[in-house]
């Protein structure tokens, strides 16, 4: 028969299919929005800026893979800001209580990982739906958040915590190096283990996830500790960037993280998507934000002109 | 003569890989046309094409003399073809009056302000033309299938449709349904209606039809006239060879028992006992929501049981969760392939390695070579007629979607297979196949559990066959004991039939 022959093309278009893999789409907007920036402003093409962007995008990025992981399986967390808030407030509670640095970033980590499996228990066991939960205990954290602040910044600090989102290593800041290992860590996750694979199961048919045997409870409740750990990260990242913990931080964060992943192309019913579509997303995002500053733009238009950007970029995705 | 459809040298290519080859097609009005073929012939994307799904890639379409491109599903109707899906495209929850009219509420609208008297009453008389006594204002979530079946015939007549394309009606109709609806497609004929029908019983279109059109690989091979020919003829045709049995059941001596299941209570279950032993087939008979389904989920740990013993091998196992039951060796191909069976937007491969990626990894990693092996090796043995390992799952055929789903669970090494209706919408070809394998896979000595409501296969297929009813077993035939009208007596709960001796 024929079959063979028709066989060998396709396993060929998959494996010449890498290009498609990284979104060409995503990658030639971004691409597209920095040649207008650099022929407008001639700040922008320039070394320095062009770390400045990476090192805001940073911290959308890690709430951002957290949130691709939680959208390839269907669900959505609202309650990243939330975290990242807490998180911020509590390293630097107890850095000022005498805690190390090191104590009170690790005790921070541990309380967003916490943060987020009980996002994904009400989830899993909880048979909420992933909207509802997180929209609750988006609320809840940021309450438990003001409480423990009084609603006042926290600001003293040991020096040596400034390093954290401040520093570089080499000539790359330390938060675009901690952005880099969490995507590669994510990526390969998703793509070359078996979690991965499973999540992408889940997300594309959890009925039929579950009758091949896959604990799909389980799988949620990493999904949404993922989610919960990353934005406990970026908490402490910002915390150390601003030199203070504000009750307030990360407020509307969430929908930055959504928009990035899809403005990468990742579906918001689950099942397909990929990080590094999120990550050009995150970019994208950030570009936009770093451009209109440069530009000079109002605040109050950036943000008209930021959510016209996305809606166009979407658009322009569906399309093809 | 003019023709009521005339489709010729149709040709259509996916991704490069072409699904209709050169098919022609010629249908009269007042005529019953079946279209039969394997699937993966291309009936279902010649379907498409004439009713403005896809646009074919070379080819001419006539209508009722004209030629026409219909390049979408408004031209289609406009140009009076109506086709009604296996899957009903019926809203639930809204009633008859409102699905019949739906997106057409505008004619009885007047001031903004729609008048539902006026609409029920249009809808009345169209039900009445299909003989459907209903109220229009009554949800369609509570008629039946064969009643949802009516409302679409009624909303296609209702748009003037004088070419109606009927792809697998009776799959889920009951013998009084498909009758009703044999004498609505007789009365549509009179009144010169074109009506295409798809269908794998083929003494279905023995019964209703006057014209066959086969296809096979993308290609029409012939026009029958239903009269002047046999059903050998039609299948040899159809699989382009001929077919010496259509139930090629090999018997097997049982060996140890493999499943046994005792008192098992569920919601829907009142304490069913079976036993399976190695090599044999059990048969699982009964109407639809006597049950069958249930026992298989509650073996499989999909629904919590009240009460019941479960042992595999002379073991008893506790079975919370799938993957318990897949750990014992259970195995379950699920009666839907694509809401329970399959992740239609994956690959073959991922498909086939889902249920054992954990035999396929150290630490984690996916071991790809092995993968792709173990893809290959099921797409040789299943023959599995994709364009490679890597096609999704959504692109394949319903037959082949059917055997990606058996070979994820061959992979397994199950010790038990239940197979639920495993050859429901599946062709003769594809039927004689997936018989073959049952007959291997108890040569080997693995026991099967098979579920389904096509009786002359389960009397075919089965070394003992249990009837249920109403959540209980209320008979058990061995294989020479059992006939049709028994097994109906015990299915519809007028006699009750404890086992013979072994």
């Amino acid at each position: 028969m024929n079959s063979s022959k028709a066989g060998e093309s396709f396993e060929k278009t998959a494996a010449s299919r890498w290009w498609k893999r990284i979104h060409l789409g995503p990658l030639l907007g971004l691409l597209l929005i920095a040649a207008v920036l650099s022929l407008t402003s001639d700040r922008f093409l320039t070394a320095s800026n062009l770390m400045n962007v990476a090192r805001q995008v940073s911290i959308n990025a890690l709430l951002a893979v957290g949130a691709t992981f939680v959208i390839l399986t269907g669900g959505i967390d609202l309650s990243v800001g939330s975290v990242l808030a807490l998180a911020g407030a509590l390293a630097a509670g107890w850095m000022s209580g005498g805690f190390s640095p090191a104590a009170a970033v690790a005790g921070a980590l541990l309380v967003g990982l916490g943060a987020g499996f009980a996002n994904g228990a009400l989830v899993a066991y909880g048979r909420l739906a992933p909207f509802i939960a997180t929209l609750g205990t988006m609320t809840l954290y940021r309450g438990l958040t003001l409480i423990y602040t009084g609603g006042r910044p926290i600001s003293s600090m040991p020096d040596s915590f400034y390093a954290l989102g401040g520093g570089y290593l080499g000539p790359v800041p330390t938060p675009v190096w901690m952005m880099a290992v969490v995507f590669a860590a994510g990526w390969l996750m998703l793509n070359r283990m078996t979690p991965g694979r499973r999540i992408l199961a889940i997300g594309g048919n959890e009925e039929a996830a579950m009758l091949s045997g896959i604990r799909t409870d389980r799988y949620k409740l990493l999904v949404y500790g993922i989610s919960g750990g990353l934005s406990a990260l970026a908490g402490v990242v910002l915390t150390s960037r601003l030199h203070s913990a504000q009750p307030t931080a990360g407020t509307g964060y969430e929908l930055d993280a959504i928009a990035a992943v899809v403005l990468g192309g990742t579906s918001l019913s689950g099942g397909r998507g990929s990080l590094w579509g999120t990550l050009v997303g995150a970019f994208i995002i950030g570009v936009i934000d770093n451009g209109l500053n440069l530009l000079n733009v109002s605040s109050f238009y950036q943000q008209a002109v930021k959510g016209a950007v996305i809606l166009a970029a979407v658009l322009m995705d569906r399309r093809r | 003569m003019t023709y009521a459809v005339e489709m010729r040298g149709i040709r259509k290519s996916f991704a490069g890989v072409p699904v209709l080859r050169d098919v022609d097609l010629a249908v009269t009005a007042g005529e019953v046309h079946a279209l039969l073929g394997e699937n993966g012939a291309g009936k279902s994307t010649l379907m498409k094409i004439l009713s403005g799904v896809f646009l074919p890639d070379s080819g001419r379409t006539v209508i009722h003399g004209r030629e026409m491109v219909i390049d979408s599903i408004r031209t289609a109707e406009a140009a009076g073809i109506a086709m009604i899906h296996q899957e009903l495209n019926v809203i639930p929850d809204l009633s008859v009056a409102d699905n019949l009219f739906l997106g057409r509420e505008n004619m009885w609208v007047r001031w903004g302000i729609l008048r539902t008297a006026r609409l029920r009453e249009a809808a009345r008389r169209e039900l009445e033309a299909v003989g459907l006594n209903v109220s229009p204002s009554v949800p369609v979530r509570h008629l039946g299938v064969g009643e949802k079946q009516l409302v679409e015939i009624a909303k296609a007549l209702s748009k003037q449709a004088n070419i109606l394309i009927m792809d697998e009606p009776t799959a889920a109709l009951t013998e009084t349904e498909t009758k009703r609806l044999f004498t609505m497609i007789r009365s549509l004929k009179e009144r010169g209606t074109a009506v295409i029908y798809i269908s794998h019983r083929m003494e279905e279109l023995l019964a209703i039809c006057d014209r066959v059109t086969v296809m096979r690989d993308g290609r029409s091979v012939g026009t029958f006239d239903v009269r002047k020919t046999d059903l050998n003829t039609l299948v040899r045709h159809m699989v382009g060879r001929p077919m010496s049995d259509r139930y090629p059941k090999r018997q097997s001596e049982p060996g140890r028992c493999l499943l046994r299941v005792s008192n098992l209570r569920t919601k829907k279950l009142k304490g069913v006992r079976l036993e399976i032993r190695a090599g044999e087939v059990v048969g699982l008979g009964g109407l639809m929501g006597a049950g069958r389904t249930e026992v298989a989920r509650a073996i499989m740990g999909l629904d919590p049981l009240e009460d019941g013993n479960i042992e595999v091998d002379g073991r008893p196992v506790v079975i919370r969760h799938p993957a318990d039951a897949l750990h014992h060796g259970l195995g379950f191909v699920t009666e839907d392939r694509k809401e329970q069976g399959l992740l239609l937007a994956q690959t073959v491969r991922e498909n086939l390695a889902l249920p054992t990626l954990g035999r396929r990894q150290r630490m984690g990693w996916i071991l790809r070579k092995q993968e792709n092996a173990m893809a290959r090796r099921h797409m040789e043995r299943l023959r599995i007629r994709a364009a490679g390992i890597e096609q999704p799952a959504a692109t394949l055929s319903g037959g082949n979607q059917q055997k990606v789903v058996f070979g994820k669970w061959l992979e397994t090494s199950p010790k038990i297979l239940i197979l639920d209706e495993p050859t429901r919408g599946v062709d003769v070809g594809a039927k004689a196949e997936i018989y073959e394998l049952i007959n291997e896979l108890t040569a080997q000595g693995i026991g099967i559990l098979l579920i389904s409501s096509d009786l002359p296969e389960l009397l075919a297929m089965s070394d003992r066959i249990l009837v249920m009813y109403e959540g209980s077993v209320t008979g058990i035939f061995h294989r020479q004991e059992a006939d049709q009208e028994a097994i109906m007596a015990c299915a519809t709960g007028q006699r009750r039939r404890e086992e013979g001796n072994r």
